[in-house]
């Protein structure tokens, strides 16, 4: 490699676009030549730079407020005028109830009646799944090592997640991700079945929560329980069944006494 | 004003539209940094981000990819061309292209050493005066960190092209920063 085929590669072996072989090239030639070398270590700070936040531009509130599902609590006000509209849209035309969910906060309201004593949090976990398929959204931290990803958490939450490999149930886990359920930080875990992924969130609750409850949604299967004072909510698009069988083998594998087991 | 947004999707559905909300609002911040960026002013980016996201639900049965970010962002910066300048993106090109400004690469002075003591405003002044063709790629890859292979596809470009535009648009920047506050700081010391 000559210092001028460096002089371009070198923001693609910066970037970990170059492949093995390039890459291997690359790393030889800046061990032989201090001038490219000494290149490579100032794009690397100019990369490190521009990524401060403060370059960063988010939206800002009027625009966010105007395509967010806003938060009940957050806009008790303009909540109400279409929250009474509600009924009436899915009276007249399941099309315009479609538009009202899209943009109006009344769609909480409409996810509680539909999901007949249905919860938020289904909703909430459920965007967060398809979320998390996204491109580079699934997980902060790779491992299939449960000592791994459990000390990954460590004080990014304030509790301590309980962290199982399932592998021998066919569930292996495949990693962690910090996530928010429900207006605060949740621990997200990170398991497949097959080509399925499964996120299983969890967070404190109180001592005496025990509800658990198992709902379907847009394809997507959502068991809820709570034990030894932690929420879990497991979410997937793996068959009911499956997904039921992941719940009890987490629940057995985590040591819960009598191994609750949704209704 | 958000009142009216009910009347805008042509043919919704509630899966349609949860999906939408799933899929395509959470990229609200990726597409407003795009286009804050693109345009360099608050209120035209919120009009081209506005713009953006109503033809991105009106098209949003077309959308049969993976990845809503990048297909939300392409559109995005479509719809900063066409409100912005009535020139086409394509025809920004030949000011740049690679003839034009080889790559002028004299190895690291003592003064671009200091880099990371950069000031936001500096690298934000800097970053601006990139032509936006390179302002683009730098935004895409540094600040939303997509792939090579998304920023071309977001910027329908070729993956040579986003590379060598990723360099200049690099070059550019450490030259900027080499010339201006350094100067100062070098008579400082």
């Amino acid at each position: 490699m000559t210092c001028d085929d460096a002089r371009l590669l070198v923001h693609a072996y910066l970037d970990n676009e170059l492949d093995a072989a390039q890459s291997a090239t690359m790393i030889k030639h800046l061990r032989d030549c201090t001038a490219c070398a000494a290149s490579y270590d100032v794009y690397g700070r100019l990369r490190k730079a521009l990524a401060q936040p403060g370059l960063y531009r988010r939206a800002p509130d009027a625009l966010r407020e105007r395509w967010s599902p806003a938060q009940p609590a957050a806009s008790a006000a303009p909540a109400s005028p279409r929250r009474r509209r509600a009924p009436l849209a899915y009276a007249m035309a399941a099309g315009f109830a479609g538009a009202l969910l899209l943009t109006s906060p009344a769609w909480i309201a409409g996810l509680r009646q539909d999901g007949g004593g249905g919860n938020p949090v289904v909703a909430e976990a459920i965007s967060s799944h398809i979320r998390s398929l996204q491109a580079q959204h699934l997980m902060d931290v790779v491992s299939t090592d449960q000592h791994t990803v459990k000390p990954w958490f460590e004080g990014k939450l304030d509790f301590s997640p309980r962290v199982k490999d399932l592998t021998g149930e066919g569930f292996p886990l495949i990693g962690g991700r910090l996530d928010a359920i429900a207006g605060r930080s949740v621990a997200a875990l990170i398991y497949k079945r097959h080509l399925h992924v499964i996120n299983l969130y969890q967070w404190p609750a109180d001592a005496s929560a025990t509800a658990s409850s198992e709902e379907q949604r847009h394809g997507y299967t959502v068991i809820r329980w709570a034990t030894e004072g932690m929420h879990y909510v497991a979410v997937s698009d793996v068959s009911a069944g499956d997904l039921k069988q992941f719940v009890l083998a987490f629940q057995n594998d985590a040591g819960t006494p009598t191994a609750r087991s949704p209704p | 004003m958000p009142a009216d947004l009910h009347v805008i999707s042509p043919n919704p559905d509630s899966v349609r539209s949860a999906r939408f909300e799933a899929l395509v609002l959470p990229c609200l911040d990726a597409a407003y940094n795009l286009a804050r960026w693109l345009a360099r002013d608050n209120a035209d980016a919120q009009d081209v981000v506005q713009e953006a996201m109503l033809r991105a639900l009106r098209y949003f049965d077309s959308f049969h990819g993976s990845d809503a970010r990048v297909w939300l962002l392409a559109i995005v910066r479509n719809t900063f061309y066409t409100l912005r300048t009535k020139t086409p993106p394509g025809s920004l090109h030949e000011s740049l292209d690679e003839d034009a400004h080889t790559l002028v690469d004299g190895g690291p002075s003592p003064e671009t050493l200091t880099l990371l003591a950069v000031d936001v405003g500096t690298l934000q002044l800097a970053l601006e005066r990139l032509p936006s063709p390179l302002r683009e790629v730098i935004v895409l890859r540094e600040l939303e960190e997509c792939s090579y292979k998304e920023i071309a596809a977001i910027t329908e470009q070729k993956i040579g092209t986003v590379m060598s535009r990723l360099a200049r648009a690099r070059e550019r920047l450490k030259a900027e920063l080499a010339h201006h506050p350094k100067e100062v700081r070098r008579h400082d010391v």
